[in-house]
């Protein structure tokens, strides 16, 4: 009973960091009709910045805002230089763009920083445990994650359902055309967008430095399943992107923690083993097909 | 305009009088290895080493001129398989060296060797080239595959530990982890766990081992995710109650300095470290800071060796490439290398000790791997039995 | 006059592809056949992703799984032969005109039972469903320890070709460029069908096609399957020419690769996807050659052909160039 709570928790703490990157690309993607595969890249920008900084300042409290600053700096630039560029594109050329751009970006930390993996350390504040019961500590460190990932979703449904900006981009996700027509300035709303995605990406970029291997590379381990849990929650709707990032780090999680132990109810040990782990890599992949295929616009489709 | 047409005159003037000097045109050495990729940074130290031993001889190896050909196979087997087709039609290259992962590997050596070509593994040793299908021009300078692990059981087994779980990613490379740690380790496996290949995050791998309550766990996981697995065992506490014996790939001098702290106390096994005493190591150590201002990995090691070994070959065949006499050469390993003894066995694989290494806290507040002592000496692969050679 | 310049470079490309073992050997011998015959093969799997991509807006993001399937039965069926273990009570065979049409069947039924779920999406959703769907092909034959799992599985020899054994790179040039030609044949004859202006009907405006009567859901998945094959026997031949095998043939990397050549070489046309192989593997080739940070000047031009040719290379040599 107490593995299982623990389980769920490691499955809630990977979902809240799934839902800080998801929540920029679902935002871009469903606003701007713009597919950032680079999106993993300013993820990459933001672990690098604050690894670089960590090791410079030794603070991780320094590291924090250099990633920020980092990864919306170039985000912004990135908007202006090249995402500009691409609303007038289709969905083709938008990938082969952004395609072109990991590219860059991993080419260009080899490069400049180096491609050995970063080091970067807990911050001491948060390096212990919390025991959460008798034979239960839990790293303070995932908690302050999952702290971060919950003040961010509150935030981003504060700004989204009370203010002014959330009405536009809500309105922006449905109806562009239409928000353009109230002589709305939909230039600077998307450089806006596109810079609290960059934001949210670096700032998840940074959190996972500490648990993570900061290295080349890192932003298209987790891009995919970033896409999957936007898919899967419907492209556009923050709401979507929460309960999707929930459906499949639980998911991710539990099956790794109990796909073997169920197999081997009809199966001989190894054979359970290898044939749980084989099915816990598909199992992100698996749900995404049964949500589609049930239904096809994902569970929270915007403006529907 | 002048000036220009001067130098250029003494350029050639310098061109033909180096020419006339020179004995013989040098042998040409193809390095493909992996650049890009998260792996690439064993790429870059394997072929960073190599290229500090040729530099050290001014440009040869063994007293031989060495050319060099190098390029990124970006983990790609197909793209390996082209590069190595154009070193040899186009170069004329019949010497090669650099590959870092096993599936370049068994892509591109076959294409190699039916060339007529000589191939030199500085980093993998599948056990497919081990045993059975073994090749007089195929040589292995780091470690038959299996080794690593197999170090890691006996050291497993050295420390005492009864109960142990073991973690490796759902591949074959990690199963044979897992068979090659067995075939030493010999005490109970409470529990096999496989993880993801892309995995980052291990949190539910913790849990479960919490639950299993073992002695110590051994864990299979290269580069980045190794880093991740060690960072969050040290987090969740794990790491005070149960030990961790990992290979040379889960616990270099590039893990242990990305992990920091995290990494002390880990217990590691390697066929050279950093801090061995004898001189062409220390040599090496210095020589490789020096130029490139890191600590080599035991990766960048291999990749000198491989250099040197292949010297001592060019050496005794004047720098040909016959493939007999280069065989015999090659065979006698006529040099001192920087993990000290070492012989090819029959398959043309290893025969070398492994050490116990840990990481531990260095005077300077950075995390280093410390030698222990020994684990195995005169260690062979466990497929030389099945080779004709 | 649009049309003139098109059929010349329509002319060029073909010139080129016939001249290739012609030239070689003054350029740098079997090496440049070989990667002439690299560009086939990527050619013929670009231009089936075209006829989903360019003809019937549907944008598969999943295309390598079919590749790799064709690329696993002709090295299954070969290890199995060279192992003397059956597979299924069948031992195997080495037989090109056995194995590769094997290799298009497998293709083109997992093709079918994805198309058969994928299409009911549309959209991204359709680019992220068939990826998932790939992703697990994929994940499979990485686990798939009997098959060397993510090693590979690497083949004593090529196929025989009706018994003979493609050991020259010429002979073996001229097959691949063959398979080229009947794939853009038949794509050509399917374009202008009927079937044809349904696919590019429903591309345009899906419920006027409904209306019309046709069954749009129909039309689509046989192409999707056409395409399946298509990208089957390319890999079928790519694993001859390694005579190797991996899930690298698999991988959502290698699907977006193709993808990459479709657009650089311009959607809806014939000969774009072989400009786009062409110049997507030449440049990548040269820049790899070049540098060791090759990704830093390859990134860019793959982003400036994206920002100023959306048209692809095609579009601006045949004089389509403005959208």
């Amino acid at each position: 009973m107490q593995l299982l709570f623990e389980q769920l928790l490691n499955g809630l703490q990977l979902s809240l960091t799934l839902f800080l990157l998801a929540a920029g690309l679902t935002l871009v993607f469903g606003i701007m009709g713009v597919i950032n595969l680079a999106h993993g890249s300013l993820y990459m920008l933001g672990a690098y910045a604050g690894a670089l900084a960590a090791a410079k300042f030794g603070s991780f409290w320094l590291a924090l805002p250099a990633a920020l600053i980092a990864a919306g700096l170039i985000g912004a630039a990135m908007e202006w230089l090249v995402v500009r560029r691409l609303y007038a594109l289709d969905h083709l050329s938008q990938v082969l763009a952004t395609f072109g751009l990991i590219l860059f970006f991993n080419g260009t930390i080899a490069w400049g920083v180096g491609r050995a993996p970063l080091q970067m350390d807990t911050p001491a504040l948060l390096s212990g445990f919390v025991q959460l019961g008798p034979g239960l500590p839990y790293p303070t460190y995932r908690l302050a994650v999952m702290g971060v990932g919950v003040l961010v979703a509150l935030g981003l449904w504060y700004v989204i359902a009370r203010t002014k900006l959330g009405m536009l981009i809500r309105a922006g996700s449905d109806k562009r055309e239409m928000v353009a027509a109230l002589g709305v300035n939909i230039a600077g709303l998307f450089t806006l967008v596109f810079g609290l995605g960059a934001l949210l990406a670096g700032l998840a970029g940074v959190l996972v430095g500490p648990i993570r291997s900061v290295q080349i590379g890192m932003g298209e381990q987790v891009l995919i399943t970033t896409f999957v849990v936007i898919v899967v929650g419907g492209i556009g709707s923050i709401r979507g992107a929460f309960v999707g990032a929930l459906l499949i780090g639980m998911c991710d999680t539990l099956s790794r923690a109990y796909a073997p132990m169920l197999l081997k109810m009809w199966l001989t040990g190894a054979l359970a083993d290898g044939l749980g782990a084989a099915l816990s890599s598909i199992m992100i992949y698996l749900v995404m097909a049964v949500v589609l295929v049930v239904r096809p616009r994902g569970l929270f489709p915007a403006g529907g | 305009m002048r000036l220009k047409t001067l130098a250029l005159a003494s350029a050639a003037l310098f061109a033909l009088n180096a020419g006339a000097h020179a004995q013989q045109a040098p042998v040409k050495l193809g390095i493909l290895t992996t650049l890009s990729t998260p792996g690439g940074y064993i790429g870059e130290d394997v072929r960073d080493a190599i290229l500090l031993a040729i530099e050290e001889e001014g440009g040869k190896l063994g007293g031989i001129p060495v050319q060099t050909l190098i390029e990124d196979d970006k983990l790609k087997p197909g793209d390996g398989k082209q590069i190595i087709e154009k070193w040899l039609e186009t170069d004329k290259v019949k010497l090669f060296t650099g590959i870092i992962f096993s599936n370049v590997t068994i892509a591109t050596v076959p294409t190699i060797l039916e060339s007529g070509g000589i191939f030199v593994s500085p980093n993998a040793g599948p056990s497919n080239f081990a045993g059975k299908a073994c090749h007089k021009n195929y040589y292995v300078a780091s470690w038959q595959n299996d080794n690593l692990h197999e170090s890691a059981g006996a050291l497993a087994k050295k420390l005492g530990y009864k109960k142990m779980v073991l973690l490796a990613p759902n591949y074959p490379a990690g199963k044979d982890a897992l068979t090659g740690f067995k075939r030493m380790y010999g005490g109970e496996v409470v529990e096999e766990i496989f993880t993801g290949l892309d995995q980052s995050d291990f949190s539910a791998e913790m849990a479960r081992i919490r639950a299993a309550k073992p002695d110590a766990v051994f864990q299979f996981h290269p580069g980045g995710q190794g880093i991740g697995f060690i960072k969050q065992w040290a987090q969740s506490g794990l790491k005070d109650q149960i030990g961790m014996v990992v290979a040379a790939p889960s616990m270099e001098q590039r893990i242990a300095a990305a992990t920091g702290d995290a990494a002390i106390g880990i217990a590691a096994t390697a066929h050279w470290n950093t801090d061995f005493k004898n001189p062409e190591s220390q040599a090496f150590v210095k020589g490789f800071m020096a130029k490139y201002n890191r600590v080599p990995t035991v990766y960048a090691s291999q990749g000198y060796d491989t250099a040197k070994l292949i010297g001592a070959a060019l050496k005794a065949t004047g720098g040909k490439l016959d493939e007999d006499a280069f065989r015999t050469a090659m065979l006698k390993a006529d040099v001192k290398l920087t993990r000290g003894a070492f012989k090819f066995n029959n398959n043309q694989h290893p025969i070398q000790d492994w050490y116990e290494v840990k990481a531990v806290k260095g005077a300077d507040g950075k995390v280093a791997l410390e030698t222990v002592g020994k684990v195995l000496e005169n260690h062979k692969d466990a497929y030389a039995q099945d080779c004709k050679l | 006059m649009g049309l003139n310049r098109q059929t010349f470079a329509a002319l060029l490309v073909i010139a080129c592809l016939i001249a290739v073992p012609y030239v070689a050997p003054m350029l740098g011998g079997n090496y440049v056949i070989t990667l002439a015959t690299r560009v086939v093969i990527l050619a013929i799997a670009a231009s089936s992703l075209d006829l989903l991509i360019g003809r019937g807006a549907l944008v598969s993001f999943g295309h390598a799984a079919y590749f790799g399937l064709g690329g696993y039965v002709v090295g299954i069926a070969a290890f199995h032969l060279a192992n003397d273990v059956p597979i299924f009570g069948w031992a195997g065979s080495n037989e090109a005109l056995v194995v590769w049409p094997l290799a298009m069947l497998v293709s083109g039924f997992a093709a079918l039972l994805i198309g058969a779920l994928s299409l009911r999406t549309s959209g991204v959703y359709f680019i992220m469903i068939t990826l998932a769907f790939a992703q697990m092909i994929y994940f499979v034959f990485i686990a798939l320890k009997y098959y060397g799992g993510d090693d590979g599985l690497s083949m004593t020899s090529r196929n025989l070709f009706a018994g003979t054994r493609i050991t020259n790179a010429q002979t073996f040039y001229w097959i691949c460029l063959s398979a080229l030609g009947l794939c853009l044949l038949i794509q050509w004859r399917l374009v202008v069908s009927r079937f044809g202006m349904a696919l590019r009907g429903a591309a345009s405006n899906e419920r006027r096609m409904a209306a019309l009567g046709f069954s749009v859901y129909g039309y689509r998945l046989v192409a999707f399957v056409i395409a399946g094959m298509m990208a089957g026997l390319a890999g079928a031949l790519w694993a001859n020419l390694n005579r190797f095998v991996s899930p690298d043939m698999l991988g959502w990397v290698r699907s977006g690769e193709f993808m990459v050549m479709v657009i650089m070489g311009g959607l809806s046309s014939l000969f774009g996807p072989i400009v786009g192989a062409a110049a997507f593997l030449l440049v990548e080739t040269a820049l790899a050659g070049w540098t060791e940070h090759w990704q830093v000047a390859f990134g860019p031009f793959v982003l400036l052909v994206a920002l100023f040719a959306p048209r692809g290379i095609w579009g601006l040599v045949s004089g389509k160039g403005k959208p």
